[in-house]
């Protein structure tokens, strides 16, 4: 416990901060932002394993856009994060609202329900593929029991069906998050509020709507709004589950830039996948500040 | 024990001048109160002499050296907050004793001025405790140990006891002018409330709006407020302010309910407003019921509105032509709402103020 | 309130409710019944008269018993919990200062430097692996747990440092003042008075981060590539699977024992764990 000479020195507002602030800034720029801009310059060259390469400008973006793998794999992503926010959201309300209210065995409930985010993601997702396993599948045998099929589902064979099973892996995956994040924020609504609506005479889904959802929106949006960010640029459960398969059906931004950047080792093109979803990105990210800024202010 | 001067105190926030050239010079073992509305700049100017705020211009000294430039640390002051700022993962001891041992104090004296400092404050079977479970009292307490055992050249207090009950807050106002008595210590205190204020300050500073009203010992504002805003903020209840005209003569002032002789004292000076509009001044206690013996120049009617009774006396709101009028009378008086009352002033006590500058006449 | 019927009550609420618990958890309790299914069970096709999904009569230990001694499993267990650590340390460090000065201090780039950090976000790893894994290479920490240990930092600190600015917001600035007057110099204040008082948020992020540390997958996938570097998701999901052939018995048991440090460190903090989700959600 000194007061030397460096005790002094941070004293001052300015040099304390940003000596604190140091270190955090030199991790996040050798490992975020030099990558991002190294990124930039592999997508405009035409750098592979082995080959430096030299500036080619924008050849790759025009190649991938002509490659209807990734014309695929950007639709693909786009209905994916849609539609799965949209299940994660409405079941997540669905699961917090049941939970808001008091039952025995509550804190239990409470914390087994997050086991699905907690796990690491490929460890559940690979019982998820048992699951799904065309020759073993347990919702095959449930299926025939209950004399709905007579013969195999192929989930993830069939490429119709594998996207839609690989949607319902990420949204059971994500209720949970969803779910008690909007719990959280229920807690913070005033139980007067709802009785006072009561009173008034509006029944349950009038104090839901009028009551519940507008003060709920702030937690909702930013729940949202970092789910979609992670949802879009997802990677291990495609690749897990399907590898991008069948024929490529089921590829995202992310498996594909791995199967085209590491698996046959067109580096820059790979980049050029990746750095495509940077758009999508920065407009969510932009909203969302918008959003905060605003909702700060009010 | 020190010597505080303010020399031309300028705080500048964000375009918002809070603190405007305030000059107060602050003598040795002298214990003073600021004093004033929320956002007058007390505690702004309480912080700066802590040097928790950048000085926008000016400069503060204590005992002659120029302090702006030096850390908190390096003040060699203590302040007791509002709120206790009391450490929660520390016991009192260790409370007391962090500031000591922030100076590099050795053990033996660390231990002998905390042991000192709570056998004046009568807590020490506290020591081992944790503050949440102390009562708001003895956290209090507890701040004034931690700053008394750093034995500081300066004490500053920022509104202490606003978050005491009433009744606690009576207690230890009592405590802290003893604790004074005794320790001598320079002290700059700030509060809202002008009770504490009359009854702790050797000297008091009022302020508003970042200006300084007027400084000078308990009484002498009770007194001779300089001008209108110290008079209706330093008393309770307030002085009743009347807007009244001047006669011609200038030997009366009236109003649509009030007709009063102007006092030889001020009548000099009243004089100069001839025909203008001055404000008059009465203390609720300056006024009482009228008898046959006094003279109709110091008194006027009135109809009583809603009494009071408080036990050691009752209050009376009056209206007097259309002007509300409260007046202190003793608890033996028998008057009922709706009633017409004589009310009587003493005119050794009344005030008039400028009707444009407030300035008292 | 005083609501309607009982029958309501299984409807509307204890069906629902159960509903969603049997499905979060089934996948689950299939993890742990396939463990420990024997061989010939196991590989029953679904439509077999004798495919008994939900137990088994003949449990065996054999699964978790060949994972541990004939793969490189506990060799992942260990990589992953010594860079899940480290790296939740560093991130510590700078989420916990990083966050005090953005909570505490006035400085002229106190806005940008926040929004920056929380801007990192538009560059998730499955963005920047590419370019990484070259960087990687050259600083020659490839194929070593370093090149988890340093790139882990950058999603982990943001999150760090929203959740301690939010816990620095909530204690009252007084505290530092008094500690200031008192003697200490400022970050004295701040580490000997504010960060005992932020315990429990340094330890919600802490746990948050460690899991978020199990959970990275690709960076792993992408640096690593010696058996014996990798970590328990690329181990499992790389490793135990030979050609076309599923050794499911394995993957199981390697996918449930996987999950159980995350799982105990969870059950011993979910208060915190809860806790330091919806303090980063709610801002």
């Amino acid at each position: 416990m000194q007061r030397g000479p460096i005790s002094r020195a941070l004293e001052r507002e300015d040099t304390l901060a940003f000596w604190l602030l140091a270190p955090t800034l030199v991790i996040l720029t050798l490992f975020i932002a030099y990558p991002f801009a190294r990124g930039v310059w592999l997508a405009l060259s035409n750098a592979t394993v082995g080959e430096p390469g030299h500036y080619i400008g924008l050849a790759n973006f025009e190649k991938i856009f002509a490659d209807s793998i990734f014309r695929t794999a950007a639709w693909n992503t786009i209905v994916y994060t849609a539609v799965t926010t949209v299940f994660k959201l409405a079941l997540g309300l669905w699961l917090a609202l049941l939970l808001n209210r008091h039952f025995r065995g509550k804190s239990w409930v409470r914390a087994f329900i997050l086991l699905p985010f907690i796990i690491p993601t490929v460890l559940s997702t690979l019982a998820w593929k048992w699951m799904f396993d065309p020759t073993f599948s347990v919702f095959n045998w449930l299926f025939w029991k209950l004399h709905i099929i007579d013969s195999r589902i192929n989930w993830l064979g069939d490429p119709d069906l594998a996207m839609a099973s690989i949607m319902a892996v990420n949204v059971w995956r994500g209720v949970p998050f969803y779910a008690i994040s909007l719990l959280a924020g229920l807690q913070t609504i005033n139980p007067d509020l709802h009785e006072a609506a009561a009173i008034d005479g509006a029944n349950r889904w009038n104090r839901f709507w009028h009551v519940t959802w507008p003060l709920l929106l702030p937690v909702t949006m930013v729940v949202v709004l970092f789910s979609v960010i992670q949802t879009f640029a997802d990677f291990q459960l495609v690749y897990v589950l399907t590898g991008g398969g069948p024929a490529n059906a089921t590829h995202l931004f992310a498996t594909y830039a791995y199967q085209i950047g590491i698996g046959t080792g067109l580096l820059s093109e790979g980049a050029a996948i990746s750095l495509a979803m940077f758009p999508a990105l920065l407009l969510v990210v932009v909203f969302q500040l918008w959003y905060i800024r605003k909702v700060e202010n009010r | 024990m020190a010597r505080v001067m303010l020399k031309d105190l300028n705080k500048v926030f964000d375009g918002n001048h809070v603190v405007k050239n305030v000059n107060l010079e602050i003598a040795d073992r002298e214990f003073v109160v600021l004093v004033g509305p929320s956002g007058c700049g007390k505690t702004t100017t309480l912080r700066m002499v802590a040097g928790l705020e950048e000085i926008t211009s000016g400069t503060i000294s204590i005992d002659e050296t120029v302090v702006n430039n030096l850390a908190p640390m390096d003040r060699d002051i203590a302040m007791v907050f509002q709120n206790y700022a009391l450490y929660p993962h520390k016991n009192v001891y260790e409370n007391m004793a962090f500031g000591l041992r922030m100076r590099k104090f050795e053990k033996p004296e660390i231990d002998k001025r905390v042991r000192q400092a709570a056998e004046i404050l009568g807590i020490q079977a506290l020591l081992e405790r944790r503050p949440r479970q102390l009562s708001g009292g003895q956290r209090q307490r507890v701040a004034l140990g931690r700053a008394i055992v750093r034995n500081p050249r300066v004490f500053l207090f920022d509104e202490p006891l606003s978050n005491l009950d009433a009744a606690l807050r009576v207690q230890m106002r009592v405590e802290l002018k003893r604790l004074h008595d005794r320790l001598e210590t320079t002290a700059i205190y700030v509060t809202h409330d002008q009770v504490e204020a009359m009854t702790l300050g050797d000297r008091v500073v009022v302020m508003k709006d970042g200006v300084v009203q007027q400084q000078g010992a308990p009484l002498e504002l009770y007194e001779r407020p300089a001008n209108r805003f110290v008079a209706g903020f330093i008393g309770s209840p307030a002085m009743n302010f009347v807007a009244t005209t001047v006669a011609s003569d200038g030997l009366w002032v009236e109003s649509s309910g009030v007709r009063l002789r102007v006092p030889p004292a001020k009548a000099e000076r009243v004089r100069t407003y001839s025909g203008q509009r001055v404000i008059l001044g009465m203390r609720p206690e300056a006024l009482r019921l009228a008898n046959g013996g006094d003279s109709a120049d110091y008194s006027f009617d009135s109809l009583v509105e809603v009494v009071e009774p408080l036990g050691a006396e009752i209050l009376l709101n009056v209206r007097a032509g259309g002007a509300p009028i409260v007046a202190r009378v003793e608890p033996s008086t028998r008057v009922r709402v709706q009633e017409k009352v004589r009310l009587a002033l003493d005119p050794a006590r009344v005030h008039f103020f400028d009707a444009s500058t407030e300035a008292a006449i | 309130m005083i609501e309607g019927a009982r029958w309501k009550k299984w409807v509307w609420f204890y069906l629902p409710l159960g509903s969603f618990i049997v499905a979060l958890l089934f996948p689950f309790y299939w993890m742990v019944v396939t463990t420990v299914r024997p061989d010939g069970e196991l590989y029953r096709p679904w439509n077999h008269p004798l495919y008994s999904p939900f137990w088994t009569s003949h449990p065996t230990l054999d699964h978790v018993r060949n994972l541990l001694t004939e793969t490189l499993f506990s060799t992942w267990m260990w990589n992953t919990m010594l860079i899940a650590f480290v790296a939740t340390l560093i991130s510590l460090f700078c989420g916990v200062i990083a966050g005090y000065a953005l909570a505490r201090l006035t400085f002229r780039w106190a806005g940008i430097l926040g929004t920056a950090i929380f801007v990192t976000y538009l560059v998730p790893q499955t963005l920047l692996f590419i370019p990484l894994a070259e960087i990687i290479r050259d600083y020659h920490i490839g194929d070593t747990p370093w090149a988890l240990i340093l790139t882990y930092p950058t999603f982990l600190i943001p999150f760090c440092t929203w959740l301690m600015m939010g816990y620095f917001k909530a204690i009252p600035k007084e505290l530092e003042e008094c500690a200031r007057i008192d003697g200490a110099a400022r970050w004295q204040a701040m580490v000997y008075i504010i960060l005992p008082i932020a315990v429990p948020g340094i330890l919600s992020a802490g746990i948050f981060a460690f899991t978020l540390s199990w959970n990275e997958f690709i960076y792993a996938l992408v640096f690593l590539s010696s058996p014996e570097q990798k970590t328990v998701p690329v181990g499992v999901t790389s490793e135990l699977i030979r050609g076309d052939v599923f050794f499911w018995g394995a993957l199981m048991a390697g996918a449930l024992i996987g999950s159980i440090p995350v799982a105990i460190v969870y059950s011993f903090f979910v208060e915190h764990y809860v806790a330091g989700m919806t303090g980063s959600v709610k801002g």
